[in-house]
C-alpha cells in the first residue's frame, strides 16, 4: 500500500505538480475548446488566454500566501 | 525548419538542466562512497531509461496524430507551466534558487552518515540510480512528447543523447557540481518552449485551426515569454516591499 501510494504520489507530482487548479483549468479549457470546435467555431484564442490567466493566478496565490 | 530548431533547443536545454541535477547527486555519492556501485547505479538507470524510450516511443508513434497531439500536448502544457511557475517564483525571490553546491554538500553529508556493509555498496547504487532515473524520466518525457508530436523522434533522441554525453564529459573534467550554469534562466526558457508547443499541439488536437498554421508558434512563444517576464517583474516588486516592511519592524 505504501509503495502504491508513493507511486501514485510520484505521478501526481510529475504531471500535476504543486497547483492542481492549473491542471484542472487546462483540462476544462481543452474540453471547452474541443466542444466548440466540433460545433463549428474556431476558438483558437481560448487556450492561450486561459493559460495566461492560470499562470498569473497561480503565482499570485503563492506570493499572497508568502506575504500574509 | 524553424520548429525543428526550436525542438532541438528545447530538448537540449531541458536535458542539460536535468542532467546537471543528476550529475550533482552522482558526483556527491561517487566521491564519498566510491565509484563502482555509483556507476553501476547510473548504468542501470540509463538502461532503464532506454527501455522506457524503446517501449513507449514506437507505441506512441502508432497513435493517430489528433488524439496524440491532444493528450501529449496537454501533458507538455502542464509540464511547461510547472517549469515557468517555479522559474518565476525563484527569480522573484518567493522560492529558493536551486543551488547545486548546497545539494552536493547535503547529499555528501547523507552519504557519509549512511552505514556501509558487504562488498557491494547498496546505498551508493540506490541513490545514484534514483537520481539518474528520476531526472532522466523528465528528459524521456520531453524527448518522447516533442519527438512524436513533431514526427522527429530520432532527432529528439539524438539531441538528448549528445547533451547527456556532453554534460557527463564536463562532469568528468571539472569533478565538481556545475553550479555556474544559469539553471533558473534555462528553466525559464525551457518552460516557455514547452508551454508554447504544448499549447499549439493540444489546441490543434482539440480541433483548432491556428491562424497562419505553424507561424502561430512564435506568437505563442512571445505571449508566454511576455507573461512570464511581466509576472517576474511584478512579483520582484512585491517581494521587495515584503522584505522592506519586515526590515522596518
Amino acid at each position: 500500500m505504501t509503495y502504491l501510494r508513493r507511486f501514485g504520489h510520484f505521478w501526481y507530482d510529475f504531471v500535476i505538480g504543486d497547483d492542481w487548479v492549473v491542471a484542472l483549468g487546462v483540462v476544462v479549457a481543452l474540453a471547452v475548446t474541443w466542444f466548440v470546435t466540433h460545433h463549428g467555431r474556431n476558438w483558437y484564442w481560448l487556450l492561450p488566454a486561459v493559460v495566461v490567466i492560470l499562470l498569473v493566478v497561480s503565482v499570485r496565490r503563492v506570493s499572497r500566501r508568502s506575504g500574509s | 525548419m524553424k520548429s525543428e530548431i526550436l525542438l532541438i533547443l528545447a530538448v537540449v536545454l531541458a536535458t542539460a538542466v536535468e542532467m546537471v541535477e543528476a550529475l550533482t547527486i552522482v558526483l556527491a555519492v561517487g566521491v564519498t562512497r566510491g565509484w563502482r556501485a555509483t556507476l553501476t547505479g547510473v548504468g542501470v538507470a540509463l538502461i532503464a531509461l532506454v527501455v522506457v524510450v524503446a517501449a513507449l516511443g514506437p507505441a506512441i508513434t502508432h497513435l493517430s496524430l489528433t488524439p496524440l497531439r491532444l493528450i501529449v500536448g496537454g501533458l507538455l502544457l502542464l509540464f511547461g507551466m510547472q517549469w515557468i511557475r517555479k522559474a518565476v517564483l525563484r527569480s522573484s525571490g518567493f522560492k529558493a534558487l536551486h543551488d547545486e553546491e548546497v545539494i552536493y554538500d547535503s547529499t555528501r553529508g547523507s552519504a557519509l552518515e549512511a552505514p556501509r556493509g558487504g562488498s557491494f555498496d547498496g546505498y551508493a547504487f540506490t541513490v545514484a540510480f534514483k537520481g539518474m532515473f528520476l531526472e532522466g524520466l523528465e528528459v524521456v518525457f520531453i524527448v518522447l512528447t516533442f519527438g512524436t508530436s513533431q514526427h522527429r523522434l530520432a532527432l529528439s533522441v539524438l539531441a538528448a543523447s549528445l547533451t547527456v554525453v556532453a554534460v557527463a564529459a564536463v562532469g568528468v573534467l571539472v569533478h565538481r557540481p556545475l553550479s555556474r550554469m544559469p539553471e533558473n534562466t534555462l528553466k525559464f526558457i525551457v518552460g516557455i518552449l514547452l508551454t508554447s508547443f504544448g499549447l499549439f499541439w493540444s489546441a490543434e488536437g482539440a480541433g483548432v485551426a491556428w491562424p497562419g498554421n505553424e507561424s502561430a508558434i512564435p506568437v505563442l512563444i512571445a505571449l508566454i515569454a511576455g507573461t512570464a517576464v511581466l509576472l517576474t517583474a511584478a512579483l520582484k516588486r512585491q517581494y521587495g516591499r515584503i522584505v522592506a516592511s519586515q526590515d522596518a519592524l
